[in-house]
């Protein structure tokens, strides 16, 4: 499939790029870190859902292979440019305003924490229309109602093909909200985010 | 569990103020410093759980006292867990406890304690090492509802299971259980294990220094507070720390301000362990 132009110029103005994704995005997340160039003068907001006691193995992973400077979320850290962050496992991940992160331990929401639900939500405050959000396959319904809050706000919102997502259940729960602006298999998502 | 809509449009930053601004003048909480997207948060939370609007949450922050006591407990964040972040305990084992065991008594300041899992956490810790009988641990909230539950020390089986596996990773010897007396869907912590402790309401913004401790731990509370209130409880723990106390942040909370980098050595970065060092 071709990549419209309006996809492509909207990807191209967003300052941020949100990634949310839960079981089965774990491959097209991990291509995408370690692809993103050194200067792509965008921020990256990585949330992934994961067990608790998994430690930093995402994070050696990642680092290890990305070429952006990589790190899993401190309280209070300020958001920069060419840096890719990942929500830590057991916190959710606030965005504070445009320039920081606060972390919460209060209730999960649709049973995860991090939830997508919660960075997408504070991101659309914080940052308006200049993100680009992806939401990825996953096995339940977080990241939905973000995602439409940032839909709101003009930032661009895609989502995973669900005839392509190894789980289809959280892009179907966006796409039911309405909340995708555009709908792209994994490998449109890659290509989209390459140019 | 109850799903959280987080949908808060309508909400804006000037209601915010209006609402911290009540609450100071009529309960004499403040909670200006608090990180404006959790706050927020937890306002939506509370407005979704009791359907309502904003004038209604106004009219009863003003008219009824024991909805304040719901407000307070709902707007504080009291999600705790035994041996939450189990590397942070291995750190204080193996760094911490070894210079604390040096002291003739130890005093621990667990600070923002909520329901008091960290409390027996580290009690179960000073055990297994052999210091608990010359320690004294004192547990502090700003919520008297969640102190009682502490001073109980009785967990449901629901919540123990989920504690089993923080206790695994953390790397003592059993297993979380031998520390609890199990009877039908309840756990209670072993009586000797709540010896030394005490739990006591303090409030970390209004509140002063009361006592001199050799360890401070804050975990997951400084998150709930913007940097600037940050400072000023980092001060307040400062001058509750003996000469070469231990001030424990845990992993993702960290001494940010240069004046007090320079007041601190930091033990374990990972961990955020910092040691009290200079006048």
């Amino acid at each position: 499939m071709e990549l419209s132009t309006d996809i492509v110029e909207r990807w191209h103005q967003s300052d941020v790029l949100l990634l949310g994704g839960s079981a089965g995005s774990f491959k097209l997340l991990f291509r995408t870190v370690k692809s993103l160039a050194a200067n792509l003068g965008k921020t990256v907001i990585i949330i992934i859902h994961r067990k608790k006691n998994y430690f930093s193995e995402i994070e050696k992973l990642f680092g290890q292979h990305s070429r952006m400077y990589l790190r899993e979320i401190c309280d209070k850290d300020v958001i920069k440019k060419n840096t890719i962050y990942i929500a830590p496992a057991n916190y959710h991940t606030l965005i504070e305003n445009e320039k920081q992160f606060s972390l919460d331990v209060s209730e999960s929401v649709w049973y995860s924490k991090p939830s997508i639900d919660v960075t997408f939500d504070t991101a659309a405050e914080a940052f308006g229309n200049r993100c680009t959000a992806i939401l990825l396959s996953g096995a339940n319904q977080d990241g939905a109602e973000g995602l439409l809050k940032l839909r709101k706000k003009g930032s661009l919102t895609i989502v995973q093909d669900p005839s392509d997502a190894e789980m289809a259940d959280m892009p179907n729960a966006a796409i039911h909200l309405k909340a995708a602006d555009y709908i792209l298999t994994a490998e449109d998502i890659f290509k989209l985010l390459q140019l | 569990m109850m799903k959280q809509s987080i949908e808060a449009d309508g909400l804006t930053s000037i209601h915010l103020s209006e609402l911290i601004n009540l609450v100071k003048k009529i309960h004499g909480f403040d909670f200006s410093g608090y990180s404006k997207a959790s706050f927020k948060r937890r306002l939506v939370r509370i407005m979704q759980l009791k359907k309502l609007e904003f004038y209604d949450l106004k009219h009863l922050l003003i008219n009824d006292h024991d909805f304040f006591q719901y407000f307070l407990e709902e707007v504080t964040v009291n999600v705790t867990e035994m041996f939450r972040d189990p590397l942070y305990y291995k750190a204080l084992n193996a760094q911490v406890l070894p210079y604390l065991s040096t002291f003739q008594h130890i005093k621990i300041w667990s600070a923002g304690c909520s329901t008091g899992e960290e409390v027996y956490s580290l009690a179960i810790l000073l055990q297994e090492a052999g210091l608990r009988k010359k320690s004294f641990i004192y547990g502090t909230d700003v919520n008297t509802q969640v102190l009682k539950e502490a001073k109980k020390g009785i967990y449901s089986l629901r919540k123990i299971k989920s504690y089993i596996e923080n206790y695994q990773y953390s790397g003592l010897p059993g297993t979380l259980t031998d520390h609890f007396t199990i009877l039908y869907d309840a756990a209670t912590i072993h009586a000797e294990l709540k010896q030394n402790t005490l739990f006591s309401v303090h409030n970390l913004i209004s509140d002063q220094v009361f006592n001199e401790f050799q360890l401070i731990t804050c975990r997951n509370v400084f998150i709930y507070f913007d940097s600037e209130l940050q400072e000023k409880i980092l001060d307040l723990f400062y001058r509750s720390l003996c000469p070469l106390g231990f001030l424990c942040l845990g992993s993702k909370e960290a001494i940010r301000s240069d004046s007090f980098r320079k007041r601190f050595k930091t033990v374990n970065s990972k961990e955020n362990i910092y040691q009290k060092i200079g006048a």
